[in-house]
């Protein structure tokens, strides 16, 4: 009985936080008119979200396009048809690593600090202090954030998934015997060969970072406004909005391309 | 005038404040003492509309607090500055843009006149130096002087200090209260004052009151308080209270 209770405790706080975040985002959503007011400082949250979290998307990115390379390649190495090879490592990484990577490391770096600013003016009634003087902490602090990360999500996502299939290439080269030459025309034929200037894997791609900037925002907001009692607090807020955005990065991941592929076909 | 009348809040599973009933006269500072946690900034929060009472009413000129809609609610908040404990000012706001905030955000000034308004009330705190500093960059005094200009730049008629001096060295701490004074005396405001200070509650405060169980236990002038022989009046008030 106890267990159940506090099992019951437990799955009730849960809701109470998806509830909370939902309603964040609905209150940021209707906050949106007041977004002309904020341009500055958006402006300002995006570039510092970018700039934060370039290197080391580069990075990941570069090394994850090289494992999809690598991985594919050995298969395809089987079937003697590596001249694919460009081609899939290039949709991949549009449609699903791209995307992936970036939100993980923008939840790990931008989201995390967002969790810590907000919490600590929390914690230090730096937000009260807001209401008090009826600014409306929404407006103020979550609308810039959440409109910065729906910003620079895509931008990053799209700069990644050139490193990515950058990366892919190199391993084609110099592990799977693959021209560069083949590689990259192959890459090019995937990604212009539509009638849409681009193919479907790069608009899903963008829509789902633009989706997880989304995300990974305002979670980092909602964890910081629910802190209480001190740093260890701000810390909780942290671990929470780091663990729930790569959470939701994956399954919103793959609810969108179930959505785009399965459903709207 | 604000007026507490059988206030009851439970915050969690504790009943803060149990029928709490409280009157803060025009033009005076009333002080509010009491145990750590015994629900003395839950009562600030109360009068300024963050919390709203379980049961029970808060008055503000007459008009309930908890009932009021957004815009009265912006209204009211126009004429009543909060000093929270260490300023609560935005850090990566420097101080002159802390003290316009309010204004920035809803009067129609230009921004010239906020930087004017902002610096003159900056000038009454003895900030005016320090105007284009940042917060982590200044002493905890120079914050909370900062924060009282950021009350007072509405030209409030009521303010609501929470700890004034908690942290500040006794020379800071005198500057804090004669500041107080001086709003009450030249500005004319009401002042609710909520402190752990002898020093601050005599040399501030008009009333005392002293928070005990969730409602007042005792209270009176600051001359029969500090005269009272009560348990309560002797913690705060008396020879071993600093
Ligand atoms: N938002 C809240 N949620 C739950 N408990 C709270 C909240 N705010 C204050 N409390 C609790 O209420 C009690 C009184 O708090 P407070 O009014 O801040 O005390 P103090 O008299 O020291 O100012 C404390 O025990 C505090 O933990
Ligand atoms: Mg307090």
């Amino acid at each position: 009985m106890r267990v159940l209770t506090r099992i019951g405790g437990g799955l009730r706080e849960r809701l109470d936080g998806a509830g909370q975040v939902v309603d964040l985002l609905l209150r940021t959503l209707a906050a949106l008119g007041r977004l002309p007011r904020r341009v500055r400082f958006t402006l300002d949250m995006a570039y510092n979200a970018g700039v934060r979290a370039l290197p080391v998307t580069m990075v990941v990115a570069a090394f994850a396009g090289a494992i999809l390379a690598l991985q594919t390649g050995i298969e395809l190495r089987r079937f003697g048809d590596t001249a694919v090879l460009g081609t899939i490592t290039a949709l991949s990484m549009c449609r699903e690593m791209g995307p992936f990577i970036t939100g993980v490391i923008l939840a790990a770096t931008v989201g995390s600090s967002m969790a810590a600013e907000l919490g600590t003016m929390k914690v230090s009634d730096e937000v009260a202090a807001l209401e008090v003087m009826s600014v409306d902490p929404v407006d103020y602090l979550v609308l810039p954030r959440v409109v910065a990360l729906a910003i620079m999500c895509p931008l990053l996502t799209a700069l990644s998934d050139l490193v990515g299939i950058l990366g892919g290439s190199i391993v084609a080269e110099q592990n799977l015997d693959v021209s560069p030459t083949l590689y990259w025309q192959s890459a090019r034929e995937a990604l212009t060969s539509s009638a849409m200037l681009l193919p479907k894997e790069v608009y899903v791609g963008l829509f789902k970072s633009f989706v997880f900037g989304i995300a990974i925002a305002i979670l980092g907001c909602a964890s910081g406004l629910r802190a209480s009692g001190g740093a260890l607090g701000v810390g909780l807020a942290v671990q929470a909005a780091v663990r729930n955005s790569v959470i939701l990065i994956i399954v919103l991941g793959f609810i969108i391309t179930w959505f785009f592929y399965f459903l709207a076909g | 005038m604000i007026e507490l009348r059988g206030v009851h809040k439970q915050l969690g599973d504790r009943q803060i404040l149990a029928g709490l009933d409280l009157a803060v006269p025009k033009g005076m500072n009333y002080v509010l003492m009491g145990p750590s946690g015994s629900g003395k900034s839950v009562t600030l929060r109360h009068i300024i509309g963050i919390l709203r009472p379980d049961a029970g009413t808060v008055l503000v000129d007459g008009q309930n607090v908890a009932a009021m809609d957004r815009t009265q609610l912006m209204a009211l908040r126009k004429r009543m500055g909060y000093l929270f404990q260490n300023g609560a000012l935005i850090n990566w706001l420097s101080v002159v843009e802390n003290v316009s905030l309010p204004l920035r955000e809803h009067s129609r000034l230009s921004r010239h006149e906020v930087h004017d308004r902002a610096m003159a009330v900056l000038k009454t705190v003895g900030l005016e130096q320090a105007a284009d500093q940042f917060p982590p960059s200044i002493s905890g005094g120079m914050k909370l002087r900062a924060g009282l200009a950021r009350a007072l730049v509405t030209q409030p008629e009521y303010v609501l200090y929470d700890e004034p001096n908690a942290g500040l060295d006794p020379i800071i701490s005198r500057q804090i209260h004669e500041l107080i004074v001086e709003v009450r005396d030249r500005l004319g405001v009401t002042g609710l004052i909520v402190t752990h200070s002898r020093a601050c509650a005599t040399h501030c405060g008009d009333r005392i009151g002293i928070l005990d169980q969730g409602r007042i236990g005792i209270e009176g002038t600051v001359a029969e308080m500090t005269a009272q022989d009560h348990p309560l009046a002797k913690a705060f008030l008396g020879g071993g209270a600093d």
